[in-house]
């Protein structure tokens, strides 16, 4: 598959494999995001979800080609993917737990060259999505409950104006009617036109607000398939242990 | 209508800045009150005072490095050592004027902490800590071996006082007061740039680099720069223990000084705004007081700073934490 023909996908892998020392976490995969689409990875734990998630943005080494809007960004730096608009949220939500809900959202900004009032929309848009960051503005991110730091995580995330939204697992270790806030919210801003690339244990929640769903099992996509195909959990067992 | 702006440098953005709690008003008060009681005493005091305003601009560069980075260096007396003989050597042997020779000594260090850190700064953790310690002790070997440049351990004696232009500072009190406030500069220079854009994506680095790189941050570079400016802060200060001193041998800026700075960081408090020159003062008058003791000094001052870290494992400056109203942040 050449670079062209992934051009119409906002992003697309390639047999892209990730090791541990001797450990084969992730067996080559191909995987692709349409814009505006909104993809789910389910699979049990152990599977490769988050090894294959951390392989695309290169926070872990890996083998296989990247391709983003059409340009092969397999060499790019994390923080060069986050610069095209690769944004991740990151299992445990990778808050800076000392700095206030501003300062969290200020580094969310970091990689914005634009004016103030480019900024101040991101604000606003965030404010207007989780109004709960408004009220905790000046409270260290640490001191917020679990719900919060999630919301001020997607938050961050958002402040960088990505287009391409990748979350590991959000609703990991939450109350059910926070991640389904959280996760309903993910889907208000796919309606918006915001391509997402969701890895989630709820099921039934995320096979909701996606489109399309790959099956990950011992380290290699088992499926890919419209979620209406989905009928229960049983067809989802049947590809984990298949 | 209060803006909620975040990245304007206009009022609403100022107000998001770091504060300082009353506690650490008052402990910042309590060591002026230090200072200036030390300089109306005058005698051995000044000394004691002098040195610890040059430890405490050492640790606040360390404290960029250590505390908003999050990166762990047991060598920056390397640096110290290169500002202090690099200001004896172009004073001494050269006729330079202080104040050039400082400036001077603080780019070769900004240079050798590029060259150093590119390749340095890829280990992490423990890694790096030896790496740093073994350069500190590269350095000290070195300005013990090379004796045409150093002079090994006779060292430099007859450094001229800082000053600039002729003029020059030969007056104990008011070299406490000139280093009072280079300090008082060199703290509000590093808040600036604690503040600042550069700054919050240090401290991301340190709560994550992987959070920091998702975010778009050049962690190494990040780091890199960092690493500089505690090498700059610690030339500087080796500068000034030249020029304070008049004399300078190797042990000055021995692994000694890398143990001292490294307690008074955490006495002070690592990552936090004040603990540089909080911890600086502490660690410098608490040996005075216990001289009283005779032989024991050494085992109460020990005893003393195992007691700050046990109660307060996040330094002096942290302690008013205890005491704050948590209403806020239960709101």
């Amino acid at each position: 598959m050449t670079v062209a023909a992934d051009a119409a996908h906002l992003i697309a892998v390639r047999d892209l494999a990730a090791r541990y020392g001797h450990i084969e976490a992730l067996r080559p995969t191909n995987l692709h995001v349409a814009p505006g689409e909104f993809v789910t990875i389910l699979g049990p734990n152990g599977a490769g979800k988050t090894t294959l998630l951390r392989a695309m943005t290169r926070l872990i080494a890996s083998t296989g080609q990247v391709v983003f809007r059409g340009r092969d960004v397999t060499s790019l730096k994390t923080h060069q993917l986050a610069d095209l608009g690769i944004i991740m949220v990151q299992e445990g939500r990778g808050l800076f737990g000392d700095m206030s809900v501003r300062e969290n959202l200020k580094i969310g900004a970091y990689k914005l060259a634009g004016s103030q009032v480019d900024h101040d929309r991101q604000l606003e848009k965030v404010f207007s999505l989780f109004p709960r960051l408004k009220e905790r503005i000046s409270q260290t991110a640490s001191s917020m409950s679990g719900g919060e730091q999630q919301m001020l995580a997607v938050g961050r995330a958002l402040m960088a104006d990505p287009k391409l939204l990748i979350l590991d697992e959000p609703s990991l270790g939450l109350a059910p009617r926070v991640a389904t806030e959280i996760l309903s919210t993910l889907g208000a801003l796919n309606k918006e036109g915001l391509g997402i690339l969701l890895v989630e244990q709820k099921a039934p929640l995320a096979l909701k607000l996606a489109q399309r769903v790959y099956i990950l099992s011992s380290g290699s996509v088992r499926a890919e398939l419209p979620t209406h195909e989905i009928k229960s959990h049983h067809d989802l067992a049947l590809y984990y242990f298949s | 209508m209060t803006s909620l702006s975040i990245t304007s440098p206009k009022p609403a953005a100022r107000a998001a800045r770091a504060r300082l709690d009353w506690f650490q008003i008052g402990l910042l008060a309590v060591c002026g009150l230090l200072t200036t009681g030390a300089l109306i005493y005058g005698g051995y005091l000044l000394t004691v005072f002098q040195l610890a305003m040059i430890y405490g601009i050492f640790c606040i560069g360390l404290n960029f490095f250590m505390g908003y980075t999050g990166q762990a260096s047991f060598g920056q007396n390397a640096f110290a050592c290169i500002g202090g003989y690099g200001s004896a050597i172009l004073c001494v042997q050269y006729g330079w004027e202080p104040a050039l020779a400082l400036i001077a000594s603080m780019v070769v260090a900004g240079v050798a902490a590029l060259l150093i850190g590119y390749p340095t700064l890829r280990l992490r953790g423990h890694y790096l800590a030896m790496a740093t310690f073994s350069l500190g002790l590269i350095t000290y070997d070195i300005s013990i071996q090379w004796t045409s440049l150093t002079q090994g351990y006779m060292g430099y004696a007859g450094i001229p006082p800082l000053g600039i232009a002729g003029f020059e500072i030969e007056s104990e009190r008011w070299k406490l007061v000139a280093l009072a406030a280079l300090l008082g500069f060199a703290f509000w220079i590093s808040q600036r740039m604690r503040d600042s854009r550069f700054g919050r994506g240090l401290r991301a680095i340190s709560g994550s680099e992987n959070g920091a790189a998702a975010l778009g941050i050049r962690v190494p570079r990040f780091k890199l720069i960092a690493f500089v400016i505690a090498a700059l802060y610690a030339s500087a200060a080796g500068s000034l223990f030249a020029h304070t001193v008049g004399f300078i041998s190797p042990e000055v800026f021995g692994p000694q000084m890398a143990i001292i700075t490294f307690t008074m960081l955490y006495v002070g408090g690592v990552g936090t705004m004040i603990g540089p020159i909080v911890g600086a003062i502490v660690a410098s008058v608490l040996p005075e007081i216990f001289r009283s003791v005779g032989k024991f000094q050494d085992i109460a001052y020990a005893v003393v700073l195992l007691g700050m870290l046990i109660y307060a494992p996040k330094g002096l400056s942290s302690l008013g934490k205890l005491f704050r109203p948590r209403k806020k942040e239960e709101a």
